[in-house]
């Protein structure tokens, strides 16, 4: 074993082998057992920054691969990896695992049970770090579906009034679309490479030999759609993205902070992981629709989010809005929209995931989420806090400087020209059509946030608030915001950081659409 | 006739112990009736430990070829024999505080075993024909254990009436094989069945329809499946347990033989059959299920729908060798995984029933409060049911895709219709983790779970998460059970 092929299996399931051993603490140990919490998952960031450093950016390309025999009677394998396209999302799930179990310490949601929900925290975590980096379909698939039942309970268990019916909304949604997805994977691995008189379930043969035109075109017209079902209900793209405003909204804060800020990913990264390379000409065919859909999903989201009275409904209905961004680069096919994609894949991860942790802790103040009820004047009551989610909600609607404005600008500037190569063949007008409605709807999304601040920041503190006391910022809370506030400045600061990481993977990517 | 007397060891160790219950019975003194429980235990060890001396030893033939010995007999006796120790366990309690007669109960139980371990030895119809019976006679018997009981009365009638109608007409079916091809061989069958054509080849197909009538009512699938919810509901819960687990899995075991072996060359009249019977059996089961309230009815319909997947790979048999041993270890293994689960949601079942015998969804609100382990194991078991990670239910189901993408054409289809039931059987499954855990208790006193049941239960869910990361092991059993061709 060397740090080389077990660092990211290590890193990986820590969480759940420590959630196992936190099932051994007794019950009433309740500072423990979230200790155990922080402890674990420092442990988790620190290995993955460590990876992060020991990674070589020179070389590129698929780096801490283990592949070893998992389940030969169905050809499926334990093969991870890491390269630059799994590595910022990798890194984002320990930050944002992190700094929720340091959340924890203070905020345990009603009804308390700490060590079950430290434990299933722990459990979603290893499910989410583990998408990112198996490059085996099964085993792929496996992690995926990992984060679901652990999801479920956080949401049904420490979910606000409405829970029970968004947790298993939330789970019959994705379980829908995964397992078509799962039958898509079922038809690559049998139409697929042969590797030593067997077919194979791992993602770099699967790859290249798709990448190379081995799948027919009518196959993978559909075994696309199949595949892509299971991927849009996760991001979710319109109209499949119903279940997204409940279960953000129910969740607990830390529940919708790695919901949003991770598990939507999850989705789009299949599509650049899996989709894309593997089944070229499918995504050519639905490159347009799904271009369509994202444009629908910026102004629609946008519309919803002006229409929105709940606070944490409104952040939610965000998420669609800007995955819409993330999902119009990825359709563009070029190098630039697939960049914009992960880098708004990670923008969107740090703004919302502080969004959602702002809405919990002005939920936490005021016992009220309805935007009319909390009435304005936080300013006033909380300076600090306010300045905050004036800071955060800007960074969001994508002001330049911060990190939310290269993921939107850059899908635009990619849907301005999109691949028009011999292989892709997009149709211009079509997407600079989808640009002109993006950008209306970064006009829109600029109008829900500012008056949702000029809402709540803004105007003198109403009666009803009068001699209640609101503690501002307490120590818990900068501990865990200060990383995301830092990196939502950096990221606008120096987007490079990013790019120069996800370069060589991306133009792989594009280079099979002949960009 | 030279007799292979340690190929037959496990049945005669059983009927041993089967005649020692009954007599030891007639000596015990009332308080000590319970003791049968350990005796009938002891024997069932004994018999595992037979069948598992003869692992490795090759094939063995016996009775001029009627009860054969391969890995197929092996791996279905030792998961009969590890069935039927779950259900003595559960039992135990269950009779001894319920005042049930313990000494005929278990004497009864372990004959329908007996019946269990034949029928995967049984390469002849009419071996089959009585191991289906001596699974099937005492379970009426059993059915209607609680006597007092309206509802046991009726699900134990209704059971006979329809076991033995459709008994009936599967015994009608192999005569008029064994009128078409002069043997009860399956192998023999299968030769004189591949060269027979015209009008007795119509007959053939009659005939193979009554003979899957008789085992479709074994394994409750649609249409012959009324008696499961009734019976299941009215039956004391260990004996449900049976009826689900170990009852339903003898039943396919003969399936298989029957369909893969005798009639494997009839595919093309069956097949069509069998995905009808496949797609209205777990789209009907996991339809109904959504509707019940009472958990044992509930286990039954997702009984009745976990069978449609299970017939989904005879479906898939073709002229393909290779798909059809894909189908029958998908089967195979199915059957393991879901004996697995089954048997652990049985045994909580049997647990919360000492409180609520009425067993609503509603009396299993709670449970996390009043009894972590079992509500966590329960919650284990219905994931696993559903087949979503991280539990060993995921394997199973993705085996029988895999067979069903494999085979194609048709086989795509019925994956389909799979995966969209898959789904909705999360609807009915979660019904029950959401009441354990979601609600509040109605009763808040600690639920005290017999210890033999609480072992049992963490046993079952410690195994499904361990076959989740290592499904190897399961897979592996279900890669070797082949049956052995000829002889």
């Amino acid at each position: 074993m060397t740090w080389q092929n077990s660092a990211i299996t290590i890193t990986t399931m820590l969480p759940v082998v420590g959630a196992l051993g936190i099932l051994l603490v007794p019950s009433e140990k309740d500072r423990l057992i979230r200790g155990l919490g922080v402890a674990i998952t420092a442990a988790c960031l620190a290995l993955s920054i460590a990876i992060a450093a020991t990674y070589d950016y020179g070389a590129g390309g698929l780096q801490f691969v283990l592949n070893v025999r998992w389940i030969p009677v169905i050809g499926a394998r334990y093969h991870v990896g890491i390269d630059g396209i799994s590595l910022p999302l990798y890194l984002l799930t320990f930050l944002l695992g992190f700094l929720c179990s340091i959340y924890t310490w203070r905020y345990v949601p009603e009804p308390g049970r700490t060590k079950a929900f430290v434990a299933l925290t722990l459990l979603l975590i290893t499910g989410m770090a583990g998408t990112f980096i198996a490059f085996d379909l099964i085993l792929f698939f496996v992690f995926w579906e990992l984060v679901l039942v652990p999801m479920y309970f956080l949401i049904g268990t420490w979910g606000s009034a409405n829970r029970q019916y968004a947790s298993i909304k939330f789970f019959l949604y994705t379980l829908f679309g995964s397992v078509f997805m799962l039958l898509g994977f079922l038809a690559l691995y049998f139409n697929g490479p042969v590797v030593d008189g067997k077919h194979t379930f791992d993602l770099t043969a699967i790859t290249a030999f798709g990448a190379s035109g081995g799948y027919a075109h009518t196959f993978q017209l559909i075994v696309f759609g199949a595949i892509a079902l299971g991927f849009a209900v996760k991001v979710p793209m319109w109209p499949f993205h119903t279940w997204l405003p409940d279960a953000h909204t129910e969740a607990p804060t830390i529940g919708s902070v790695l919901l949003a800020g991770i598990m939507l990913k999850m989705g789009t990264y299949g599509f650049i992981r899996i989709a894309l390379p593997v089944l070229p000409q499918g995504a050519v065919a639905y490159a347009p629709w799904i271009g369509g859909l994202a444009a629908i999903a910026i102004v629609y989201a946008a519309l919803a989010c002006l229409a929105q009275k709940d606070l944490k409904r409104l952040i939610a209905f965000s998420s669609v809005g800007h995955m819409g961004f993330v999902m119009l680069g990825i359709a563009t096919l070029t190098t630039i929209g697939i960049q914009a994609a992960i880098f708004g894949m990670v923008a969107h991860g740090v703004i919302t995931g502080m969004l959602f942790f702002c809405v919990g802790s002005i939920y936490d103040r005021y016992h009220t989420r309805q935007i009319a009820e909390i009435g304005g004047g936080m300013s006033q009551t909380m300076p600090k806090m306010a300045g905050i989610f004036a800071f955060v909600a800007i960074a969001s609607l994508g002001l330049p400087g911060l990190a939310g404005f290269w993921g939107e600008v850059m899908a635009l500037l990619g849907s301005f020209s999109p691949n028009t190569s011999s292989v892709a063949g997009l149709n211009v007008a079509l997407f600079r059509t989808f640009m002109v409605v993006g950008g209306i709807g970064t006009i829109l999304t600029a109008s829900y946030f500012l008056w949702m601040l000029q809402r709540v920041n803004q105007g003198v503190e109403p009666e009803r608030w009068m001699g209640t006391s609101f503690r501002d910022i307490v120590s818990v809370e900068w501990v865990s915001w200060t990383p995301l506030l830092v990196l939502i400045l950096v990221l606008g600061l120096a987007p490079s950081i990013i790019f120069n990481v996800t370069e060589n993977g991306v133009n792989a990517i594009a280079r099979i659409f002949g960009a | 006739m030279n007799i292979d007397y340690h190929a037959i060891s496990p049945v005669l160790i059983l009927s041993a112990t089967i005649l020692i219950v009954l007599v030891t019975d007639l000596f015990l003194s009332p308080r000590r009736k319970a003791a049968s429980m350990w005796v009938s235990l002891v024997g069932v060890l004994a018999t595992l430990a037979a069948v598992l001396s003869l692992v490795g030893g090759g094939v063995r033939v016996t009775f001029g070829g009627v009860y054969v010995v391969d890995s197929f007999t092996l791996v279905f006796q030792a998961f009969f024999m590890g069935a039927a120790a779950v259900v003595l366990l559960i039992s135990y309690r269950y009779l001894r505080d319920g005042g049930f007669y313990q000494g005929e109960y278990y004497f009864l139980l372990l004959t329908s075993f007996l019946g269990c371990l034949l029928m995967p030895a049984s390469r002849d119809l009419l071996m089959l024909f009585l191991s289906l019976e001596l699974v099937s006679a005492p379970g009426f018997l059993m059915a209607a254990f609680r006597k007092a009981d309206v509802k046991g009365n009726e699900g134990g009638l209704k059971f006979f009436l329809i076991g033995v109608l459709s008994t009936a007409v599967m015994l009608y079916g192999m005569s008029l094989i064994y009128g078409l091809t002069g043997s009860l061989h399956l192998d023999a069958v299968a030769r004189g069945l591949s060269t027979i054509s015209g009008p007795k080849e119509t007959l053939a197909d009659v005939a193979i329809l009554f003979v899957v009538v008789g085992f479709a009512f074994k394994v409750s699938a649609v249409p012959f499946q009324f008696w499961a919810p009734d019976t299941y509901e009215g039956a004391p819960v260990p004996v449900a347990a049976f009826l689900a687990v170990a009852s339903s899995a003898a039943g396919f075991a003969g399936l298989l033989q029957l369909m893969f072996v005798a009639f494997v060359h009839q595919y093309a009249f069956w097949v069509p059959m069998f995905v009808a019977l496949s797609l209205v059996t777990m789209t009907l089961g996991n339809l109904v299920a959504l509707q019940q309230r009472q958990v044992v009815r509930l286990l039954a319909y997702s009984g009745i729908a976990q069978a449609g997947y299970i017939l989904l790979p005879f479906a898939l048999v073709s002229a393909d060798a290779s798909v059809n041993r894909n189908a029958f270890q998908a089967a195979v293994t199915y059957i393991l995984i879901y004996g697995i689960m089954n048997l652990g949601a049985f045994a909580v079942t049997t647990a919360v029933s000492r409180r609520s015998p009425g067993l609503q969804i509603k009396d299993f609100a709670g449970l996390a409060r009043t009894a972590t382990l079992l509500a966590v194991a329960m919650t284990v078991f219905m994931v696993s049911l559903a087949g979503v990670p991280p539990t060993a239910g995921f394997w199973g189901k993705l085996l029988i895709f895999q067979a069903a993408i494999d085979r194609g054409g048709v086989g795509v289809w019925l994956a389909i219709a799979m995966v969209i039931n898959s789904v909705i059987s999360v609807g009915y499954y979660f019904a029950i983790p959401r009441a354990m855990i979601f609600e509040d208790p109605v009763d808040d006193r600690p639920l005290h779970s017999p210890i033999l049941v609480t072992a049992v239960v963490a046993t079952a869910m410690v195994a499904l998460i361990v076959l989740f990361v290592l499904p190897d092991a399961v897979y592996h059993l279900g890669q070797v059970s082949s049956l052995a061709f000829g002889g």
